[in-house]
């Protein structure tokens, strides 16, 4: 199978433009340099030994997860892949947060538990993924089979790659959730790479065809195109709410960086990459915004300044006590369930209780 | 009061929970229509109807999988393996994401599974095995394994109750041969071990269908005072109660019906050497299905699981130290 590879296009309108405000395109390039300045950020920390363990990033892909988690409403719920850091942003976790927890300090998500980008922030409606591939499809189904069990106008996300899609959980979430038919969206970041896997070798037939076998929609979007994807999302969404089951989003991307900070990334031919830099995510919405007259030097400041003042906070932090470390395995008080996030979308406002 | 078998308080701790609390629902393979491989959801589906009474894909990674996303959005899922032996489809789901859940994020995920285990029947090597220890080795997962009817219903409400996973190990041997008074309505069996019969010469330390083999095999041993202690709970394990026991009888036998490497009887041992090492007047007996998977046919599969004659014999060489 071919490299796939999205349509050429630098700024100009998106087809979202008609549902999101000026602010809100502000917003979807705001979380997306904040991601890549923290992950960038991290990695400084990583090559100066202060980052334990390995480092991944999601450089190149932020459009993926920015744009989907801004179509997503506060009490929706999210399972969160690890190169898709904005959406924890949108949903509310501090930078100073992030860097903390990959830090491993006592203030990072986990609290040291577990590092990198393995958390969730179940307060803010988030579980984290774990390592085995796409074990939190399964998750976000049945949150959605209990909003639909309860009568409940919400959806549950998930994001998972393209290796994913080989693992019999990818087959069980998408059969489960056909059969029920479901309110769920199943986001496939397809960025071209399963660590050194390449797609033809990982699956003989385009996963977002595979939709069809399970009895609801498949749809392909521009990854790198924030809008894009933002709007693929909340058509899933009105799907999902309008009791019409579940969406496959495959939004085609690159990983530009290895799979981890060890990987030269050697086994991907450097014209692929070159390629995939003229499209890269945060440029295409900064000349969009530009286009519009936004400052877009003045977003880029504010962000690198936020991530300034993170730093210096999350270095400032203890590290958790090693006393405490048998602690916490299992809940010994009431079980509380996941609360809700933070949803800027301008969309959700408008509705009463927030609920586009 | 009333009498039950053992399947008859199982299936009315998840009729009563059913009824007092909207949050939880059943699901599992073929429990619905047809009531489950076993009939332990018998009726339900009439009463309770199709959505909280699951007939679901046969798919156990998704079974574990969805109830824990179910779990963390507010309800109090119970799922159903139809045998024990099929956790082994669902290992990831419940020891990588339910079980990890708490110690990395701090989010309880409240989460019955069901385990009919065990074997007796010819069941061959895919549906009689005693997978418990599996979980044990788990962290974040407990492990009940009821050996009466009454702590069937109990220890099933308990499991239910608790903000964890709970693997609820459920004798098939059990389900129709052992009966007993249970009480009327909703009632908690802690996780906590049970003197079966006490005793002051040699003390049978067991869990579920074992308990039995323990009593029966001990109820006229040459005139001996043998204590049988049910541990009903094996995380937690109850080791003040084991070390209690130890204290008392000096010797100790351990039954397990699982095989016998690294089963719950051998943590028993581990936790009785480290500390009731001083009380002991013998060695540490155990009494295991040797490392084999459990066979087919009845003389094959009667020579390897601990008999009333094997539990009985060891008892008594014992005694005899």
């Amino acid at each position: 199978m071919a490299t796939r590879i999205a349509e050429p296009a630098t700024g100009g309108p998106s087809a979202a433009s008609a549902h999101l405000q000026p602010e809100d395109r502000v917003e979807l390039l705001r979380a997306m340099l904040l991601m890549r300045g923290l992950e960038e950020r991290a990695m400084t920390l990583y090559r100066q030994g202060k980052v334990p363990g390995s480092f991944y990033d999601g450089y190149g892909q932020e459009a993926v997860s920015a744009g989907a988690a801004f179509a997503m409403g506060p009490r929706d719920r999210l399972c969160i892949l690890h190169r898709d850091l904005a959406a924890h942003l949108i949903r509310g976790v501090t930078p100073a947060r992030v860097l903390g927890q990959y830090l491993g300090r006592e203030t990072g998500v986990t609290r040291g538990r577990d590092g990198n980008v393995h958390f969730g922030d179940w307060r803010l409606g988030c579980v984290g993924m774990v390592s085995m591939l796409p074990d939190m499809m399964l998750v976000a189904t049945g949150m959605a089979m209990a909003f639909k069990l309860r009568g409940e106008a919400r959806c549950a996300i998930t994001w998972f790659g393209d290796g994913s899609t080989s693992r019999g959980d990818f087959h069980e979430a998408m059969n489960w959730a056909g059969v029920q038919r479901l309110p769920v969206i199943f986001v496939l970041e397809n960025n071209q790479y399963a660590y050194s896997t390449p797609l033809d070798k990982q699956f003989a037939v385009d996963p977002v065809q595979r939709a069809a076998a399970y009895g609801f929609a498949g749809v392909t979007v521009d990854g790198n195109d924030v809008e894009a994807v933002f709007e693929a999302t909340r058509a899933a969404r009105q799907r999902a709410l309008a009791g019409e089951g579940p969406t496959l989003i495959e939004a085609v991307t690159m990983r530009m960086h290895g799979h981890a900070a060890h990987d030269d990334m050697k086994y991907v031919p450097k014209e692929q990459v070159e390629e995939w830099r003229k499209r890269d995510p945060i440029d295409r919405q900064s000349a969009r915004l530009s286009e519009l007259g936004v400052d877009v030097e003045a977003v880029r400041a504010a962000v690198a300044a936020e991530i300034d003042a993170a730093t210096e906070e999350a270095l400032a932090a203890p590290m958790p006590d090693p006393a405490d470390a048998a602690s916490g395995v299992f809940c010994e008080g009431e079980a509380e369930p996941l609360g809700d996030g933070r949803a800027p979308w301008s969309g959700f406002a408008q509705e009463p209780g927030g609920e586009a | 009061m009333a009498t039950m078998t053992y399947l008859q308080a199982i299936s009315s701790a998840l009729r009563d929970e059913l009824r007092a609390d909207e949050r939880v629902i059943v699901m599992g393979e073929d429990i619905g229509v047809f009531g489950g491989a076993f009939k332990v959801t018998d009726g339900f589906i009439e009463e309770f109807g199709p959505d909280r009474v699951m007939d679901t894909p046969l798919a156990e990674s998704a079974i574990i999988g969805t109830a824990v996303g179910a779990a963390v959005v507010g309800l109090r899922p119970v799922c159903e393996m139809q045998f024990s032996d099929f956790i082994s489809c669902g290992f990831d789901q419940l020891v990588n994401v339910a079980g990890k859940m708490h110690y990395r994020q701090g989010l309880a995920v409240p989460i019955t599974v069901r385990l009919p285990s065990g074997g007796g029947f010819s069941g061959g090597p895919f549906h009689s095995q005693n997978p418990e220890a599996w979980f044990m080795h788990a962290p974040g997962i407990k492990v009940v394994a009821p050996s009466t009817a009454h702590d069937a219903k109990g220890l099933l409400h308990s499991a239910i109750h608790d903000p964890n996973p709970v693997c609820f190990m459920e004798h098939k041997h059990l389900y129709r041969r052992v009966k007993g008074e249970v009480p009327d309505g909703v009632y908690e069996t802690p996780f906590t071990a049970r003197v079966a019969r006490p005793g002051r010469d040699l003390v049978v330390i067991a869990y579920g269908a074992m308990v039995e083999v323990a009593l029966e095999a001990t109820a006229d041993l040459d005139g001996a005072a043998v204590e049988v202690l049910d541990l009903r709970s094996l995380v937690p394990l109850d080791e003040a109660a084991i070390l209690d026991s130890v204290e008392r009888c000096s010797k100790v036998v351990i039954v397990d019906e699982a095989n016998a490497t690294c089963a719950a009887g051998a943590q028993v041992a581990a936790v009785i050497a480290q500390h009731g090492f001083e009380s002991l007047d013998g060695p540490v007996v155990r009494v295991a299905t040797p490392d084999v998977p459990i066979p087919f046919s009845p003389p094959l599969e009667q020579a390897v699981l601990p008999s009333v004659d094997r539990v009985r014999e060891a008892c008594r060489e014992l005694l005899a130290y």
